[in-house]
């Protein structure tokens, strides 16, 4: 049997942009005197508030619970008093609630424990753990993670891969992670294996990271099971569907589970987070962010805790070199330009991407579809962007859902290359919000 | 009242926040540009008077899509080259010495009737140049039929007349026209060189695939048309062609002579007119080819691409639609 690396249809290799920060180690933010912890930080039900004002919280404490399987808890990222039950703007445009923290910077931690034999554990044992710590996957999606580890019956899984593949431009988070804390990722990665039942863990990163691959490698050790990929450089390689296809050569079914393809798809910083979770109990009240963009004087890797601001990130950065245009919470190619710098980090938050006013894209007028075929020879999803821009522009959105714009995972490839400038993304996210699958 | 600090204005619009540097202007002029050689070269080997079809093609072009859109308080594109371009390739696509109406009204109608009227740049159905040069042809079928013989001198003012190669080849047949080239080496070369008569920019075949080898280069165009139109007409050429046994036809003499070589790469490859995915485009060029080659071999016209691209712009919509590409994860047989 040939064994990869595959490759998948499609794709386009933008400048990585990567070079601002991919060599500055991850440092600790300081600590804000003040967080506000959104209520929802996951794809699923929203939390609801556990606390009260004027409560005391030690750091790792719940601030917030669910009693929905596709849900995680949220916890208090500092110790404190509980100021207030506010309502944030979210990403996506909308306001979510969230609760106000203020820090005491006594950094008093709830419980901690130290298991170094924590692989003993039962399945249901590193489940309910990882349930317990609000881990949800960290590459930007926030899909709970406990839901990853219980498959549905029927699935038949036999491999895990964990996703260091960072195709996004300007980030730099997992990269360096990876350089950093290997040993949490491998030994996340084997904790995940026995929970699943399987035998085989691949670890795909683009090969544009070798000391990455190597790094890996040696953490992994051998006959583990686990193994380090070094996958092509292409955009969107990182998605779970492209990766799935380029290291087992499946591809996952239309509308369909990675499990439907026999496989789970963990980030390797969600993987760090599991170890963690399950070994000390470390709930996931921090993360690392890359703060980067030619308008940030100081790009950094910072490990910032969850619920502080955008703007306490850049000015832990040195600020602005010049003045700002766009900020982007992501990578430029699917993350969302923020209105404000108030918005929190949340479990999501993998860069934090300012680009100055000259350098920032106005997109007040595009051409009209020229026909080209280049977005249709970029589509990793073999759909045909040219035809779903126009119908969804005009307001055919029916006609849209037939042309499967649903099936879309708005990856922007296809408006990256497009010569008129169309803003295909954007009429795609307008059919599919007015029409249903 | 202390003035309130007020954060800097953040632009906010959907992903993706970069993009590639590519336009559609940059596209259409480079197009236009990799057509500068063949330009060049009509000038001179047919004088002055294929300049000035030139420039009236060009200008006449530009100014009606300009009084068009400004008529209709319209947003005025001809920066973007597409005029320009069509009315290069309207010139490319007469005879040298025409009278100074023709290339005007061929650019009108290419402009105004073949692209303006359907919405403009996108939205048109058939290749604008080529409209304009069947307009012309239904037109002034005789002044569309006079050819001037090729001058290496760019001074001669009133040049002979002669007949194209295809002409030649209709009329009196193969062996009479290798004669009049003296020789079938010679004719191939003269092919290859363009010292032939033929429209503007049809003849010089090198410096057509000069520009044309730029443009695969640029990847601005694939070679899937091209490479279906000349391959299906040189084995038609090549099976049909001869005048007894099968296969005994010349499909390189097809293939150097009439607007081919200008056709399959430079007119047939316009996106607009023609399919977007690769599969369509292998078909669409594989119509071109078989039809002109029908066309020449079987049709009252001596030439039949124009006819054959501008038939197939037809297809263009309802190739797209069968030819969509397959979906990542569609499981075999379900293709909904």
């Amino acid at each position: 049997m040939r064994t990869g690396p595959f490759t998948f249809r499609g794709g386009i290799h933008p400048p990585d942009s990567k070079e601002r920060s991919k060599d500055r180690p991850i440092v600790a933010a300081k600590i804000p005197a003040r967080v506000v912890v959104p209520l929802l930080q996951h794809i699923g039900a929203p939390c609801a508030a556990a606390v009260t004002v004027g409560q005391a919280l030690n750091k790792g404490d719940f601030v917030g619970t669910s009693g929905g399987f596709i849900s995680a808890p949220v916890h208090s990222p500092v110790s404190g008093k509980v100021t207030g039950l506010v309502h944030v703007p979210h990403p996506s445009g909308m306001k979510v609630p969230a609760v106000s923290i203020e820090n005491d910077f006594a950094e008093t931690w709830k419980d901690l424990r130290d298991e170094p034999e924590c692989s003993g554990l039962s399945r249901d044992d590193v489940v309910g753990r990882v349930h317990d710590a609000g881990i949800v996957g960290m590459g930007g999606a926030a899909f709970p993670a406990h839901v990853k580890l219980s498959p549905s019956h029927g699935f038949a899984i036999d491999t895990l891969i964990i996703n260091g593949v960072e195709c996004e431009p300007y980030l730099t988070a997992d990269h360096r992670l990876m350089l950093e804390k290997p040993f949490d990722i491998a030994e996340g990665a084997k904790l995940i294996m026995k929970v699943l039942g399987v035998s085989r863990c691949m670890i795909g990163i683009e090969s544009n990271k070798p000391d990455a691959v190597a790094v890996m490698k040696e953490a992994c050790g051998n006959g583990t099971g686990v193994t380090v990929h070094a996958v092509k450089i292409k955009y969107p390689q990182g998605a779970e569907k492209m990766l799935i296809k380029a290291l087992v050569n499946r591809e996952v079914p239309l509308r369909g589970l990675p499990m439907a393809a026999g496989v789970v798809v963990h980030n390797v910083a969600t993987a760090a987070a599991v170890y963690n979770a399950v070994r000390y109990g470390r709930p996931l009240i921090e993360r690392v962010v890359t703060v980067t963009g030619d308008a940030i004087r100081e790009p950094k890797n910072l490990l910032v805790r969850i619920g502080s601001t955008v703007a306490d990130a850049i000015e832990e950065c040195g600020g602005f070199s010049r003045e700002p245009g766009k900020i982007i919470m992501g990578g430029p190619l699917m993350g969302f330009a923020l209105p404000s710098m108030d918005m929190p980090v949340t479990k999501g938050t993998s860069g934090i991407v300012a680009l100055s006013k000259e350098t920032v894209l106005h997109n007040d007028e595009f051409g009209p579809c020229i026909k080209c075929g280049r977005c249709i020879d970029v589509c990793p999803m073999g759909l045909v962007p040219s035809v779903l821009g126009v119908l969804a522009e005009k307001g055919f959105y029916e006609e849209a859902k037939a042309y499967r714009v649903h099936d879309c995972f708005e990856c922007g490839s296809c408006t990256y290359v497009c010569p008129s400038k169309r803003p295909i993304v954007q009429f795609v996210k307008l059919a599919k919000s007015l029409v249903k699958p | 009242m202390e003035a309130a600090y007020t954060a800097p204005p953040l632009l906010v619009s959907v992903s993706p926040h970069i993009k590639d540097g590519e336009t559609t202007a940059r596209i259409i002029w480079t197009v236009s540009a990799a057509l500068a050689p063949t330009g060049v070269m009509g000038a001179f080997y047919f004088g002055p008077r294929a300049v000035v079809s030139m420039v009236l093609c060009v200008a006449a072009a530009v100014a009606s899509e300009y009084l068009f859109q400004k008529l209709l308080k319209r947003k005025i594109t001809v920066k973007d080259g597409s005029a320009f371009l069509t009315g290069l390739l309207l010139a490319f696509n007469l005879p040298p010495a025409v009278p100074f109406y023709v290339p005007i009204l061929g650019a009108m109608v290419a402009i105004l009737l073949t692209k303006q009227l359907f919405g403009g740049l996108g939205f048109n159905v058939f290749n604008p140049a080529l409209m304009g040069r069947v307009f012309c042809v239904i037109t002034f079928p005789r002044l569309l039929t006079t050819w001037s013989a090729p001058t290496a001198a760019f001074t001669a003012l009133d040049a002979r007349t002669c007949a194209t190669p295809l002409n030649i080849l209709k009329m009196d047949g193969m062996g009479n026209l290798i004669d009049s080239f003296g020789g079938a080496s010679p004719m191939y070369f003269q092919l290859l060189t363009g010292h032939r008569g033929g429209c503007i920019g049809e003849t010089c075949v090198a410096a057509l695939l000069a520009g044309a080898l730029f443009l695969l280069y640029k990847k601005y165009i694939t070679w899937h048309i091209p490479v279906a139109f000349l391959g299906t007409a040189a084995m038609i050429a090549w099976i049909f062609g001869g005048t007894g046994a099968l296969c005994s036809g010349d499909p390189l003499f097809h293939l150097l002579s009439g607007g081919i070589i200008l056709g399959s790469f430079f007119m047939a490859t316009d996106y607009v007119t023609s399919p977007s995915s690769r599969g369509g485009r292998l078909l669409f060029g594989a119509g071109c080819g078989f039809l002109t080659m029908l066309i020449r071999l079987k049709g009252g016209y001596p030439e039949g691409v124009m006819f054959s691209i501008l038939i197939m712009n037809c297809f263009a919509p309802l190739i797209d639609r069968g030819f969509r590409p397959r979906l990542f994860g569609a499981t075999k047989g379900k293709k909904k």
